[in-house]
């Protein structure tokens, strides 16, 4: 009898302690899908066919393929099959591959004012008023090309990023390349 | 290796390889000042920093020591003139790096040397410490050791215990320092000084390598009555790195991923100290530099004042180059130099040396073999590092590996490099992993910005839609405004616009529907929305005209096909197609 009645309150108690850590440890979204959001490029572009990185994550954590991202490109794919425990698989044929960076330019003496590209940029890199000229804020721009097709008078660009020496990568040393010089004797 | 000398005890360091010194060539001779060249070209970023902005204009007339790019926000240098002359272009030029890219350069096409405008030359006692700090600032200094970070953001306002002068330039060949320290030893002396006091360091340090005894001598005597300790070390290659000189004074190793600033030691290279002075003393900007030139290929080897700017070609020229003998030219020291192809380069503030290698005197063909373990660059390296473990990874593409590896406190010194008997490019692949690893990082920091951009939007556009959504009963007299205006516009578009609660019992239907998002988004006030459909006319011409303009691209050969009719008269599927203020997404 007395076997019996430990068990049922350690059962009790048990379950006390579970419950409570149930609602005192929940975790309300799926870190998975911040895993996965971190490691997509947040050009929030669309290319996808999901409005933004965030709702692409979502997708992959629930099944989608890995390959839809093209600013992202071969390296995204190969840290999402990283963490996810996936195949890399080359990107979708279907979507068309990243051009390099670039950024929007609006050839300010065409612009009407009309204020239809600063509702489509994602990240608010785009500065205007109703009736006034816009302008792009390079440093904000992603390159998602969201703004070109709403403008009524197709006055942006999407101009290259040129490189900068700040920006270079070394390349991976050939078995030609001898740096540093060595000192014959 | 503790070496006792000069009542100051020495802690040493881990590694370092011996090297010859060769550089007695170029050292016997007095510092010679090269003739005026007739191009300068000056990089707008010769520091560690942001570039600085230009304030002149092609053609404008600028004088020696005028001012020609400001100091960015943050950390970055100024920029002046080195000579008198004329602006000849502000653009992308050759210019001294690894990666072979250009960078936003000023040319100057120079008249014959004017007098810099030069303030009277003044005693250093009679400037406040704040006037001190900013000359040294508008002089554009750099660290002329080869770091280039701006002199002016090293000198640190928190407590210093130790500033230290380094003279101990360690790799083969240069001889710059050596040669100003014998010759202009007291200006050193009276910068380091000027440096002491504006960071109130307990204790200044001078080392110099014991295989410059006559810039010993001269120092000594400079340095004589003065609270400058003259420390000499033993000739070691790397003892002229920060982190390696530190250790070897002090015995305190600086922390990982720190600077030797945020442990109370400030260095400063001896060329350093000399720009000080005269910016200080004389009000003079950083404009020229001592630059050896030496190697086999070059027939009069030494020491020469350089302005900063002149073509690399031009000062090989004037050293009297043999084309026959040259093989490479190298800007930088023989280990952690660079090889460089575009000898229309110029000289920047951070050019201490070139080589114009001759046959034979630098390896030039030999191939990498396969990594045997032998453990040899473990033994010579300074940071402590693991050389071969860093090559595997980084050949693996492991660079998150490498870095836990301490990647980033390689030096890039070379010496794993140097004494590698399968001569394996050790240092290249540093350099590859390190910017492999900073790429990743600057992406991560972007995309981090981006989102953070995007989520702020994303909750901006809700609040204010749930803002107006609350407000929805007080916007009928906006409503009417906007269904009279559109009223006549019979494109099914604007016909979007007018579904809008004008009765009671319809703003349900309009709050379940989309109409209620698209009018939020576009209509910010009535105000507002009633002077972009007074403007509709001139939008539909402006868009006409955008048509007519890409019809005109497209069909080039056609006769003018462009309607040239009033632009008001759009038609309705020209309306439709442009959709002028309806906002409404064709999901």
């Amino acid at each position: 009898m007395s076997a019996i009645i430990v068990l049922v309150l350690l059962g009790l108690g048990a379950g006390a302690v579970l419950g409570y850590a149930l609602i005192r440890y929940r975790v309300d979204s799926n870190p998975l899908i911040e895993a996965v959001n971190a490691l997509l490029p947040q050009t929030q572009c669309g290319q996808c066919g999901y409005p933004g990185c965030k709702p692409y994550a979502q997708a992959i954590a629930t099944g989608d393929a890995i390959n839809k991202c093209p600013p992202g490109g071969d390296d995204g794919i190969k840290r999402l099959a990283l963490l996810l425990g996936l195949a890399p698989l080359p990107l979708d044929p279907t979507r068309k591959p990243d051009s390099g960076k670039r950024v929007a330019f609006i050839r300010e003496d065409e612009c009407i004012g009309c204020t239809k590209c600063i509702q489509a940029c994602p990240v608010d890199a785009i500065l205007g008023a109703p009736k006034l000229m816009h302008t792009i804020i390079a440093s904000e721009c992603t390159g998602c090309d969201l703004c070109v097709a709403p403008c009524p008078v197709d006055c942006i660009d999407m101009v290259a990023v040129p490189r900068e020496p700040t920006d270079w990568v070394w390349p991976r040393p050939r078995a030609i390349d001898i740096i540093p010089i060595r000192l014959l004797d | 290796m503790t070496v006792k000398n000069n009542n100051w005890h020495l802690h040493g360091f881990p590694g370092g390889i011996e090297l010859p010194e060769r550089k007695e060539r170029a050292s016997d001779s007095a510092i010679e000042t090269l003739p005026l060249p007739p191009l300068l070209v000056l990089p707008l970023r010769q520091h560690n920093g942001l570039p600085a902005l230009p304030v002149v204009q092609e053609g404008d007339c600028v004088h020696r020591g005028q001012l020609i790019g400001r100091a960015a926000e943050g950390r970055s240098a100024a920029l002046h003139a080195p000579a008198d002359g004329v602006v000849s272009f502000i653009g992308y030029h050759a210019y001294p790096n690894d990666s072979g890219l250009t960078e936003l350069c000023i040319g100057l096409c120079t008249d014959e040397i004017g007098s810099i405008d030069e303030e009277e030359m003044v005693d250093d006692i009679d400037l406040s410490e704040e006037d001190m700090r900013e000359r040294i600032a508008m002089a554009g200094i750099v660290g002329l050791g080869g770091a280039g970070f701006p002199s002016a953001d090293k000198l640190t306002r928190n407590p210093v215990k130790w500033l230290i002068i380094n003279g101990a330039e360690c790799e083969p060949y240069i001889s710059c320092d050596d040669r100003l320290m014998r010759e202009r030893s007291a200006a050193i002396v009276n910068g380091a000084q000027i440096l002491g006091r504006l960071l109130r360091a307990e204790k200044i340090l001078l080392a110099i390598e014991d295989n410059k005894p006559d810039a010993i001598a001269a120092m000594a005597d400079a340095c004589f009555e003065t609270h400058i300790e003259l420390v000499v070390i033993p000739a070691r290659y790397p003892s002229g790195a920060q982190k390696q000189l530190v250790q070897n004074l002090l015995g305190i190793e600086v922390p990982s991923g720190q600077h030797s600033v945020d442990i109370g030691i400030v260095m400063y290279n001896t060329g350093t100290c000399y720009a000080v002075a005269r910016a200080v003393a004389h009000s003079e900007p950083l404009i020229s530099r001592i630059v050896t030139v030496s190697g086999d290929a070059i027939e009069r080897p030494g020491n020469y004042e350089v302005l900063i700017g002149t073509p690399i070609e031009y000062l090989l020229q004037s050293a009297c180059v043999n084309p026959n003998k040259l093989r490479r030219v190298i800007l930088g020291g023989p280990i952690m130099g660079i090889a460089i192809n575009d000898l229309a380069a110029p000289v920047t503030k951070l050019t201490n040396c070139l080589i114009g290698s001759g046959p034979g005197e630098l390896d030039e063909e030999l191939s990498a073999r396969e990594c045997i373990r032998c453990g040899d660059c473990v033994e010579v390296c300074p940071a402590s590092l693991m050389p071969q473990q860093l090559y595997w990874t980084i050949k693996s593409e492991q660079h998150a590996r490498a870095a836990a590896l301490h990647l980033g406190d390689c030096i890039e010194c070379g010496a794993c490099a140097y004494v590698c008997p399968s001569h394996i490019p050790l240092v290249h692949y540093y350099r590859h992993g390190k910017s492999v690893l900073w790429a990743a990082d600057q992406q991560r920091t972007g995309a981090n910005h981006a989102r953070a951009r995007f989520e702020a939007r994303e909750e901006r556009l809700e609040f204010q839609q749930n803002a107006r959504t609350s407000a929805q009963s007080a916007r009928s007299s906006v409503h009417h405004y906007e269904s009279e205006s559109v009223a006549d516009a019979a494109s099914p578009d604007a016909a979007d616009l007018t579904i809008m609660p004008l009765e009671p019992d319809a703003a349900a239907v309009a709050a379940a529907g989309m109409a209620t998002e698209t009018i939020a988004k576009t209509l910010k006030t009535a105000a507002v929305t009633g002077a972009h459909n007074d403007r509709m006319p001139e939008v539909l011409a402006a868009a006409q005209r955008a048509r007519t303009k890409r019809a005109n691209a497209a069909a080039h050969s056609a006769p003018d096909s462009a309607p040239g009719s009033a632009p008001t008269t759009g038609t309705e599927p020209d309306r439709a197609n442009i959709a002028p203020y309806s906002d409404k997404d064709k999901t």
